[in-house]
């Protein structure tokens, strides 16, 4: 790769490198790119694992994805943390939880709701899963960005 | 029909059994090496499914990417579907089978639009990709066994009339027999999207008007196989009254439920025409001026 491509070089950092691995890539590699991510999805930690009821629905996904998040410190330098659960039988809301996870777990707050809203739509997908599929993983974002802002007293 | 059909007695009291063929079936087909003039096709809600494994040697039509135009709201054209075909090494005169997540939602949905080409030998398996799995049958993820490709599918015009309804044969048809296969409370208005699906919104809830309720997954049964044709013949010859001969109109959210009754109505009870009206509630209910009914009651053809 020769630089970053000038149509993600507006993404944030976390996103402009998954965009260029996808985009690097040709429909059906894309496809097996994002199972790769939805094999990746990290396990619940026993904490919420043990306790569904403190994790929140996402219902703009078409499967069944549940939520959490932590933040450690307050403001827009808190540490923000992403947790998912998704069945098996829901690889590709998995796939979007994961790219979510990766691009942003371990960030700061402010960097999370920075992102912009259209990322979802930058990620090279649309043409491989539709973007009306794509909906779920823009839930997902902005679920994510309303429940840190809160923890984070923003 | 170049294969024949699957003789399992579970099938046999359907009006057109022929349409669907068991597990059981499928596998020995599979395991005999028995697949010549069969293509085994995979349509699943989650485009990422097949991925994970699939049915050895089924290939994969999507949907949203591959029957849908993707500007106007429709369908693909005739060149478009047989370059689908040929791509999935499907001729005309081939035996599909389809199967898929979801007691085969968008695998009825795919045999619809099949149907709209005048795919001639086009079948479900009984209870799809659920039921294959829940039975430990083989899924891989090897392409060996894939159909090669094809050439020459004939270019058809598709054939709307017969099985597809159009928002204006809805309104010239308000007062017959019309299915509402949606969520009882997308019936009655209480949500204008089917609990876990609001991206495909309407501005409006409720019903078209005389529309009698019967939520699709009613004629499924636990296994997401097909209930019997008594337990069928019970709930929309019995509960509802209708009559195999009288033309019949489901619909849903975007036609993908309904096709679901479609074909439950068309080839396991033997109704004569059927028609999915696949603008279904995302056009009736944005649609300015058209007639709604609130409540769990059908309601009245507004007078003309």
């Amino acid at each position: 790769m020769s630089g970053v491509d000038s149509s993600t070089a507006a993404l944030p950092e976390g996103f402009a490198e998954i965009a260029e691995d996808f985009l690097a890539l040709g429909g059906r590699d894309r496809l097996q790119l994002l199972l790769e991510f939805s094999q990746g999805l990290p396990e619940l930690p026993e904490r919420y694992a043990e306790h569904p009821e403190l994790l929140e629905p996402v219902p703009e996904c078409q499967s069944p994805i549940f939520l959490a998040t932590e933040v450690e410190g307050r403001g827009r330098e808190a540490t923000a943390h992403l947790f998912f659960s998704a069945p098996p039988e829901a690889p590709t809301t998995r796939g979007f939880a994961a790219i979510l996870a990766e691009a942003l777990d371990g960030r700061s707050v402010g960097e999370v709701l920075d992102t912009p809203d259209t990322v979802t739509g930058e990620l090279g997908l649309a043409e491989v899963v539709s973007p009306l599929r794509l909906n779920g993983m823009s839930g997902m974002l902005a679920r994510i960005k309303r429940q840190l802002s809160a923890k984070a007293g923003l | 029909m170049t294969i024949s059909a699957d003789p399992a007695p579970a099938l046999q009291d359907y009006a057109h059994p022929e349409r669907l063929v068991t597990t059981q079936w499928l596998a020995d087909r599979l395991a005999a090496g028995d697949t010549e003039g069969l293509v085994v096709v995979e349509s699943d809600e989650d485009v990422l499914l097949y991925e994970t494994g699939h049915v050895p040697g089924a290939v994969k039509i999507d949907w949203h990417l591959d029957l849908n135009d993707p500007v106007t709201r429709d369908y693909v054209d005739g060149e478009g579907f047989a370059r689908l075909m040929d791509a999935s090494g499907i001729t005309r005169e081939t035996t599909v089978v389809i199967y898929g997540d979801k007691s085969n939602w968008w695998a009825a949905y795919a045999l619809w639009v099949f149907t709209l080409f005048g795919h001639e030998d086009v079948r479900l398996l009984d209870g799809g990709r659920a039921a294959w799995e829940a039975e430990g049958r083989e899924l891989t993820t090897s392409t060996e066994g894939r159909p090669a490709a094809t050439s020459g599918y004939p270019v058809v015009e598709r054939t709307d009339a017969p099985v597809r309804a159009f928002r204006e044969d809805v309104l010239d048809s308000l007062g017959g027999p019309l299915i509402d296969v949606r969520s009882p409370q997308e019936y009655s208005g209480e949500r204008t999207h089917m609990p876990d699906y609001p991206q495909e919104g309407t501005v409006r809830g409720g019903h078209i008007p005389t529309a009698r309720s019967v939520p699709w997954a009613r004629a499924a049964a636990e296994d997401g196989r097909f209930r019997s044709r008594a337990e069928l013949e019970s709930i929309y010859q019995g509960e509802l009254g209708f009559e195999t001969g009288t033309p019949t109109i489901v619909y849903c959210r975007i036609g993908e439920r309904s096709a679901h009754t479609w074909f439950v109505l068309t080839h396991l009870l033997g109704f004569e025409s059927v028609r999915n009206y696949d603008g279904s509630w995302t056009e009736w209910g944005n649609g300015v001026r058209l007639p709604i009914a609130q409540g769990a009651e059908p309601g009245e053809a507004p007078a003309r």
